[in-house]
């Protein structure tokens, strides 16, 4: 489809800022801002992965060469992963049969980036609210325990210096390749948190292992939307991968000089705003309600 | 078995008489459309000469001419969205089977000026009279001019470029020699597209000419369309190769440490 190579070209380069910024994939902002240009949600999702892909393995490479990725986290994370990324492209298919593709693909933005961006915010003004009174909230509370340290199967991941349940880390994984196939997001920023919060990883290896999880679930789900639903566009995805990559360097310098929790309530606020947007369009009655798809071109 | 010959020779003597007439001769700027990465759209150009009939000529008043220009033959769904539990959702679809993916009606004045209109359903002419085929449940069939999914689907159609109507499309240089640009969207669909025209005098249709097109995509388009198609788990491979080389690339061109 015909779409201006300069505006794909500079929504690349400002989610790639904003991504570098904020140290996250921006998948949850290229999905929309594609969506919102008027490229059908099912190409968009197809063809982020694959932009996705890029950004997080220059991530990947620069944490590896730091020393900072746990293998063994992240190929645990992994199994759980790529089953997920097959049931994800799965439904995808199925959901596109049945025409309602879309509608889930902005129903699930909706759900998920309001809920997150609003939790965003709220943490982002706490933060500030607290170091303001002078003293900062610690990011890793040490030694507390939950009901998910009693659960069975444990495994001692060395390298994190973590003692869990792998039914978590499964579990983790699964949701994030499922979510990830169905929306066209890394989840960076979904899974960072669950990681630090839940899984309790130090902030060492966090977005190293992060980082391979996003790389490995997303050359899948580019290599299945392909093979299943020929809907990646190469064309689309290299123009964003220029972008991207180009701005998420800029954006990293940037994000080094401002504070921690400014840019934790200005991500929330972003998100949350994405979200919103989501919500305005599925409610608001739509200018045109008939829309036309090519079921097959006889030749 | 005489009364099928009689048939054919009724027909032929009816697709004869006019063209023993008049006689027309069309041509196209260009029968082969080459859509490259860089296209953006083509106009291409159609001229036409009616040769008067020697005996009649002076009678005729003046000449009309109808083009219709219809594209690869392409199975269409038209959905629509209603409000349920305050959420606009896709809710009733029809397809229609086997329409043009493209369709221009060109014209020197409104068909409906031209003839009546009768002709023009038997014709086709104008988008209005045009045999769209949907399924409806278990039928095939068109529909009433106003149905809201037909009028939905020339809508969007129109909106999108793939279908065209203009009364204006048909210009005459000479009372007999006319020219008529068929506009190519950038979106056009590939495949073979056939031009159809024909000449109206007082009403009357007096002569008929056809003639063809080709749009295929060449280069890296056609190679790009092939492989997504045909070769998926390829292209899937090759997509996700090329992320791999581009992020290996940045991390080489902006490395910090």
């Amino acid at each position: 489809m015909p779409v201006n190579v300069f505006l794909i070209l500079g929504m690349g380069l400002l989610v790639g800022f904003i991504s570098g910024m904020f140290g996250i994939g921006g998948g949850f902002l290229m999905t929309p801002l594609l969506i919102f240009i008027g490229i059908p949600p099912a190409v968009s999702v197809a063809s982020v992965a694959s932009h996705i892909a890029a950004s997080s393995f220059t991530g990947a490479l620069s944490y590896w060469r730091k020393n900072a990725i746990d293998l063994a986290l992240g190929f645990m994370l992994l199994g759980g992963g790529l089953i997920g990324t097959m049931l994800g492209v799965w439904l995808f298919t199925a959901l596109r049969a049945l025409d309602q593709l879309d509608l889930v693909i902005s129903l699930s933005y909706l759900l998920l980036l309001t809920s997150v961006g609003f939790l965003m915010m709220v943490e982002g003004l706490r933060a500030i609210a607290r170091s303001r009174r002078g003293h900062p909230l610690p990011l890793r509370r040490a030694g507390m325990h939950t009901w998910m340290h009693g659960l069975p199967l444990k495994v001692r991941f060395k390298r994190s210096k973590i003692y869990v349940s792998a039914i978590p880390v499964w579990l983790i994984g699964l949701l994030m390749g499922f979510l990830g196939a169905i929306m066209g997001i890394g989840g960076g920023f979904i899974l960072v948190p669950m990681l630090i919060y839940v899984l309790r990883v130090p902030t060492a290896t966090v977005i190293g292992t992060s980082m391979m999880l996003t790389l490995i679930t997303m050359l899948a789900a580019t290599v299945m939307h392909a093979s299943t639903n020929h809907l990646v566009d190469v064309v689309l995805a290299l123009i964003l991968m220029i972008g991207g990559v180009t701005g998420a360097q800029f954006g990293a310098r940037l994000g080094q000089r401002m504070r921690g929790e400014s840019l934790r309530l200005l991500l929330g606020m972003l998100v949350l705003a994405v979200g919103i947007k989501f919500a305005i369009d599925l409610v608001a009655t739509p200018s045109e309600p008939y829309s036309i798809r090519f079921e097959e071109t006889a030749r | 078995m005489t009364a099928r010959a009689l048939l054919v020779l009724a027909a032929l003597l009816m697709s004869l008489a006019p063209a023993a007439a008049e006689k027309l001769i069309v041509s196209l700027s260009n029968h082969r459309v080459l859509v490259t990465s860089s296209f953006t759209g083509e106009h291409l150009v159609l001229f036409g000469t009616i040769e008067p009939d020697t005996v009649r000529g002076s009678v005729r008043a003046s000449y009309d001419v109808v083009a219709t220009v219809a594209g690869p033959p392409a199975t269409l769904r038209t959905r629509r969205k209603d409000r349920i539990l305050g959420v606009w959702i896709n809710d009733a679809s029809r397809e229609f089977i086997d329409v043009p993916a493209y369709l221009a009606m060109l014209s020197n004045r409104p068909v409906a000026d031209i003839t009546d209109l009768d002709t023009r359903r038997r014709l086709q002419m104008g988008l209005d009279n045009y045999i769209l085929e949907q399924r409806v449940g278990a039928d095939f069939a068109d529909t009433v001019e106003n149905d809201p999914f037909r009028a939905a689907f020339l809508r969007l159609q129109q909106a999108h470029g793939f279908y065209r109507e203009n009364a204006a499309g048909v210009t005459f240089l000479t009372p007999t020699v006319f020219r008529a640009e068929i506009p190519l969207p950038a979106t056009a669909p590939t495949g073979s597209y056939t031009v159809d025209v024909k000449v109206f005098a007082n009403g009357q249709l007096i002569v008929r000419g056809d003639s063809a097109l080709e749009v295929v995509k060449t280069g890296f388009e056609q190679f790009v369309a092939v492989a997504a198609q045909h070769y998926g788990p390829l292209y899937g491979l090759f997509a996700a190769l090329m992320a791999l080389v581009a992020g290996w690339i940045a991390s080489v061109i902006f490395r910090r440490d």
